[in-house]
Parts: structure tokens; C-alpha cells; sequence
């Protein structure tokens, strides 16, 4: 049985598909990292499989288990961060826990699981005075409790500092070497590739990749390329003289060849040393996760999964954040 | 399956929240107490009911007896009114106006001579229609002189007056006012607290954070009812404290009020999930609650008795479920009738449980 098997789901909201017909499975012990712009419909997925929203269409197994009907069975087992989480006003870190503890009946050391988080420090602090990354921190733990062995984290460092962050990730790393089950949602593609085995992209309500990040790198990537800084006359006198393609990026006043084969890097760099013209600065470079997350949300795929009409190399963007 | 347990460890938390907030405790525990410190005190100084009247008497006298002035002293005597009396030099209409009375008696000069002599002389009452004292300032003076119109022509009086107030002689304003501010604490406390978490609840989705542990809806909600029936008994016995040690109230206290404690919470703090499960954000939640609770605040006999109130008003009264709270109330605290206090339960019991029910069936942990 997989912790997770999830066939044709679909669910709307009036006009918005917010999840239009996705199918993946989780394997036992995995990773899986759950990737996308904002309203590409990672959270409604997550709650559908959390048994916290109904879903429209299709089949969702968890454990085994049909989360909107045997939720009250399946919380029991699962371990959940929220997409922005929330909790009583007054109450600090440690009674929480114990709070958390009480309700599932189990016994657990609180200090324990704040150092584990990095929260000793804020344990008798109210809720509604910690910061933001204390707060998520606070989340983690009381997703801890019921020692879990499938947990759902979305975006769970989010608004954290790199500090945190780092000690968040070894949490997760922690989990996973204990053979946990994690669903993983996230903004920061580092993140997702740090720490998941298997992602899958999403937008639109539609998975559009999914993989490691090295196929969805192979598959979706374009491949290295030669990056020459020279204006747009060389890029034309390396295009004249050579077999090879080139691009020209005005804004970043770049010349870009996709190289097929190493030895062609040769004949761009001797066409252009010809010319008698000047250029600057020369590197070789592949796409990066970042480069093709950016391609694929911004210009869609095919049915072949085909990235549609990508013809300009984009610079890579920054992360994007909530 | 219900976990007094779980229940409990939720109950704790609950508490020890509200009791951190400062918030609650004050609209709880001290709003009460102190309105029953104001309330009580405004109408401590006056709880005969005793009416000023303005009193001019012109009368010169006669036969050496100056009979206004016996009259006045009677009309003084009675515990309606209390006479004020104006100098004979002032103009009495003008007077009455300055001092912006509503009440007024004025005794003509010739008013002993034309009585000795059997001769038909008339008082003047001054009076304003639009005020509630007026009338009973005209009929005690009408009575008055009927008094002495027979007793002018040697007639004996009948039928005599001797003023009482309900059920016990020592039955205060303040003794009705325990009840109805109990009553006032047993809605507001609960019910407004109850729309705002579960209105915010919803809102920061704490509710699908709390279905995800073992907790249940059912769980939840008895627990909150639990902490406000505590809250309530705290309220009460606060109340009846300040009532009986600062104004010396009279109230009885017996086991039959608990009914009454124990549901009342539970009651609103229902309504209150109600109002908050059936609306989509707590700005609406909150006005819905208090389009809810404000009639009930002030119609159902909480700072006065519905006697008072036109019989239109009186009806609406008895379509809200606090006033059979207090009405219950009064019956056991006041006037010591349980027959009438179990009616009232009876009718707060089957409300309880139809809102109760509807609220637990309405309110949903998850989004569909
Ligand atoms: N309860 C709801 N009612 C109406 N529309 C909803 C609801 N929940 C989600 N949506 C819509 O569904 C789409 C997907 O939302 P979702 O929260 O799943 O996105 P997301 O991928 O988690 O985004 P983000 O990265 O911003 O968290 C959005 O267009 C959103 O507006
Ligand atoms: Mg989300």
C-alpha cells in the first residue's frame, strides 16, 4: 500500500478550478515536494488529502483511508503544519504541547520537542507574542506530537530566518531518516530540491512536471549553453559565420548559444575572437530548477509536456514569496 | 465518542486563556458587579416611590383655622406624595416652570372660608400629560378631597388606604434588580464570546486545526459551555454578594436557581455558536448577534420590569428566551413562587435543547 495514491482529483471553486484532474502517488519514506505560483491549488490539494475539504471528483487514498470520510481515523496518524498557522492567543510553545498531548492521549517530553524545533528559548512566551518564524516553529512542533508517520508541512519556512530554515530542513532530514512519510509544499526552490526526492510542479490546478529534479532539469531544460556578453552586431557575425543557433538577450546584452556538443563552444569563441569586435565576460551554464520553474509557469506546456512558445532565455527570477 | 478527558485538558486551556485576557474577565466577572453598584445606587435613595409636588397655598384662613394648610399636611402624609411648599408671593404657574416641575397644587384664598361655609371652591392641579407622575398626583388629590367633602358634611369614610408594596414590605428595587442583571450576565458573557470564536475561528482556521486532533465538535462546545456555567455561578454569587452587603438586598436563595445557572449558559452559548456557524465572516457574525442579543438586553426584564413596557412590547418580551430566565429568577429570589419558576424552566429547557441541537448539527469543523 503507498501512504498516498491520488487519481483524476479534481475540485472547483465556481469558475476556478482550483484542482483540474491530478494524479501522483507517494511512495512510503519519501519526499515529495509539492511546488507552484500562488493559487496553483497546492494548499486545496494538501487539505483534500488532510481529509479538511471535500473534493470534487476522483479517487484520494491516504494510509489506505478516505481522508473526508475516516478523517477523525487518519488525524490520528498524520502530522500537519498549515499554511499559515494559527493557534490560541494565550497559551505558550510548552502548554500547547501539552495540550496537543492530552488530546491525543499520548505521553511526550514538550521540552524535548521545542529543542528540537529551536524553541526552548520562546517556550513560556504567549502565542499572539511570538514572531512569525516562532510561531511556524510552534506549528512544526504540534505537528510532532502524535509522532506521525505521514506529515503534511505547507510551506513551513516560510518568513523564517536562514538560521531557522537550516533547522527546520534537519528536522525534516531527521523525519525522513526515520523513514517518515512527507508531503512538502514550498516557495523556495532550494528548498524543494535540498531536501525532496520527487517533486511535482504545479499550475493551474494541473500538474504540469513531475520528478527528481534532475529529469524534470533534463526533460523540461534546455540544456547547456554558451553565454557571451557582446552586442547584437557579434551575435548576428557568430550566426553568419558558424552552423550554430543563436540568441540574443538584449535586456541582459547577452549572446546565448545552446551548445549540442561541447566543441561547439570552440567554434562560437573563435568566430567571435574573428570578428575583431569586443565582448566580455564568457560562461557555460545549465538550467537550473529555478530556470525551468520559471519557463513552465510562465509559458505553460503542451500535451507532450512540451514547454509552449519559450524561445528567449529568461534570466533566472528571484524566488518568489507570498 | 464523548472523552471526559479530552474535555477536560480543553477546558483547562480554554480557561486559562480567557482568564489571561483581561478582556473577558472584565465583561464577565466586573461589568456585572458594576452595574448592579450603578443601578443600585441610583435607585436606593428612592425606592418608595414618593412623588415632589409643588404645593402653593394661597388660602387667608378662616375662623382662625386655615384649612389649605391641612390639607396640604394630609396630602404630605399620605407615602405618594411629598409636598413642597412654594411662598403665596410667587406666581405659581411661573414658578413651576422655572423649576422645570411637572406637578403642581395650588389652593385658592377663599379655600377655608367657602369650605366652612358650604360654598363650592376649586383646587388646581397643574400637570403634564406626558408625564407618569401626573395622574397619580390628580388622583391623590381628588382623593383627598373627597375626604374632606365628607367629612365637611359629617360623612364617614368607607373605605380606607394603606400603601404596601408587593409580597413583603421590604421588597426593593434592588431585589428585582439582582435578577434581571443575573439574567443580563447569563446572555451577554457567553453569547458574545461564543459568536466571536466561532466566527474567528473559522476565520484563522483554527476549527480545521482542532479537527485534526481527536478532539470532537461535541467535545469542544461542552467544554465552553462548562467554562461560561462557571463563569455564570462566579457572576451570581458576586452579584447577590454586592447586592445584600452594599444595599442590603432580599433575596432567597435556594437549590431551585442552579436549573437556571446551568442552563442559561448553556443556552446562549449555543445561540452564540449558532449565530456564528450560520454567518461567513465575523463582521457579519457580529452584527447578527447583536441584532440577536440587544432586544433581549433591554426587553426581557433585565434592568426593569415588563410590567412597565406597552402590552405590544410585553408580547415581543415573551418571545425571547432570557425572559423566562428571569422571569424564573424572580420567582425563586423574589417572590418564592417555584410553581411559576418551574414553568419557566420547563420553556428554558426545551429552547436550550432545540438551540443546543441545531448548533451542534450546524457548525462544521471542515469546508465542504
Ligand atoms: N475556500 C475557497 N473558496 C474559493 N476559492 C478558493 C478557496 N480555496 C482556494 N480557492 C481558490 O483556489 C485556487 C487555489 O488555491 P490554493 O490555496 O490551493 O493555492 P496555493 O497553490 O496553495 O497558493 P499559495 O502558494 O498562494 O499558497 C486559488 O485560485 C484560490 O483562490
Ligand atoms: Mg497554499
Amino acid at each position: 500500500m503507498l501512504p498516498i495514491e491520488v487519481v483524476s482529483l479534481k475540485k472547483c471553486y465556481g469558475d476556478i478550478r482550483a484542482v483540474d484532474d491530478i494524479s501522483f502517488t507517494v511512495k512510503q519514506g519519501e519526499v515529495f515536494g509539492l511546488l507552484g505560483p500562488n493559487g496553483a491549488g497546492k494548499t486545496t490539494t494538501i487539505e483534500i488529502l488532510e481529509g479538511l475539504r471535500a473534493k470534487d471528483e476522483g479517487q484520494v487514498k491516504v494510509l489506505g483511508l478516505d481522508p473526508w470520510k475516516d478523517g477523525y481515523e487518519l488525524h490520528k496518524k498524520i502530522g500537519v503544519i498549515p499554511q499559515e498557522f494559527t493557534f490560541f492567543e494565550k497559551i505558550t510553545p510548552k502548554e500547547a504541547i501539552q495540550y496537543y498531548a492530552d488530546l491525543f492521549k499520548v505521553k511526550v517530553d514538550p521540552d524535548a520537542i521545542l529543542k528540537e524545533v529551536l524553541l526552548e528559548d520562546s517556550a513560556k512566551v504567549y502565542f499572539d507574542s511570538l514572531s512569525g518564524g516562532q510561531k511556524q516553529k510552534t506549528g512544526l512542533a504540534l505537528s510532532l506530537v502524535n509522532s506521525p508517520e505521514l506529515l503534511f508541512l505547507d510551506e513551513p519556512t516560510t518568513g523564517l530566518d536562514p538560521n531557522a530554515r537550516r533547522a527546520i530542513w534537519e528536522v525534516i532530514r531527521g523525519l525522513k531518516a526515520k523513514g517518515k512519510t512527507i508531503i512538502l509544499t514550498t516557495h523556495y526552490l532550494d528548498e524543494a530540491q535540498q531536501l525532496s526526492d520527487r517533486v511535482a510542479i504545479m499550475n493551474h490546478g494541473k500538474i504540469v512536471a513531475m520528478g527528481t529534479s534532475e529529469e524534470i532539469i533534463k526533460q523540461h531544460g534546455s540544456g547547456e549553453r554558451l553565454e557571451i556578453h557582446g552586442t547584437e552586431k557579434l551575435a548576428n557575425y557568430i550566426k553568419e559565420n558558424t552552423e550554430l543557433q543563436v540568441d540574443y538577450n538584449r535586456s541582459r546584452g547577452e549572446i546565448v548559444i545552446p551548445l549540442k556538443q561541447k566543441i561547439d563552444a570552440l567554434a562560437a569563441l573563435a568566430a567571435a575572437e574573428q570578428s575583431g569586435m569586443d565582448w566580455g565576460e564568457i560562461q557555460t551554464r545549465q538550467d537550473s530548477l529555478d530556470d525551468v520553474f520559471v519557463k513552465l509557469v510562465s509559458y505553460g506546456v503542451n500535451e507532450q509536456g512540451e514547454i509552449i512558445g519559450d524561445n528567449e532565455v529568461k534570466p533566472a527570477v528571484s524566488k518568489r514569496r507570498r | 465518542m464523548v472523552s471526559g478527558k479530552r474535555i477536560f485538558s480543553d477546558f483547562k486551556v480554554f480557561s486559562r486563556g480567557y482568564l489571561r485576557n483581561k478582556f473577558g474577565l472584565f465583561f464577565g466577572l466586573i461589568f456585572p458587579v458594576i452595574l448592579i453598584l450603578i443601578f443600585g445606587a441610583i435607585f436606593s435613595g428612592n425606592n418608595t416611590g414618593t412623588i415632589d409636588v409643588y404645593a402653593q397655598n394661597q388660602d387667608t384662613g378662616a375662623f382662625g383655622q386655615n384649612l389649605g394648610d391641612r390639607f396640604l399636611s394630609a396630602l404630605n402624609e399620605s407615602t405618594t406624595l411629598r409636598v413642597i411648599t412654594v411662598n403665596a408671593s410667587e406666581n405659581f404657574p411661573d414658578y413651576l416652570a422655572a423649576h422645570s416641575a411637572s406637578d403642581g397644587i395650588l389652593i385658592p384664598q377663599n379655600f377655608s372660608a367657602n369650605y366652612i361655609l358650604g360654598q363650592p371652591v376649586n383646587l388646581t392641579v397643574y400637570g403634564n400629560p406626558t408625564s407618569s407622575t401626573s395622574g397619580i398626583v390628580s388622583g391623590t388629590v381628588n382623593g383627598y378631597a373627597n375626604y374632606f367633602n365628607l367629612q365637611r358634611f359629617n360623612g364617614t369614610m368607607i373605605i380606607g388606604l394603606t400603601s404596601a408594596t408587593v409580597n413583603t414590605q421590604q421588597t426593593k428595587y434592588i431585589d428585582f434588580l439582582i435578577p434581571g442583571l443575573i439574567g443580563f450576565s447569563i446572555l451577554t458573557s457567553p453569547m458574545f464570546s461564543l459568536v466571536n470564536i466561532s466566527s474567528e475561528y473559522k476565520k484563522t482556521k483554527l476549527f480545521k486545526q482542532l479537527s485534526l486532533t481527536p478532539l470532537t465538535k461535541m467535545e469542544w462546545l461542552t467544554s465552553k459551555v462548562l467554562w461560561y456555567i462557571v463563569l455564570t455561578i462566579a457572576g451570581f454569587l458576586l452579584m447577590v454578594g454586592v447586592g445584600i452587603f452594599a444595599f442590603g438586598a432580599h433575596v432567597t436563595l435556594t437549590p431551585w436557581l442552579i436549573p437556571f445557572l446551568v442552563l442559561g449558559p448553556m443556552l446562549f452559548a449555543a445561540l452564540g455558536m449558532l449565530v456564528g456557524t450560520v454567518t461567513k465572516n465575523p463582521e457579519t457574525a457580529g452584527v447578527i448577534g447583536n441584532i440577536v442579543t440587544f432586544p433581549m438586553m433591554f426587553l426581557a426584564g433585565t434592568f426593569f420590569p415588563i410590567s412597565i413596557m406597552p402590552t405590544y412590547l410585553q408580547t415581543v418580551a415573551h418571545g425571547l428566551p432570557l425572559f423566562y430566565i428571569i422571569e424564573g429568577l424572580n420567582n425563586v429570589m423574589v417572590y418564592n413562587n417555584i410553581t411559576g419558576a418551574i414553568i419557566d424552566l420547563v420553556v428554558v429547557a426545551v429552547i436550550t435543547v432545540v438551540i443546543f441541537a441545531l448548533a451542534v448539527k450546524l457548525f462544521k469543523w471542515r469546508e465542504d
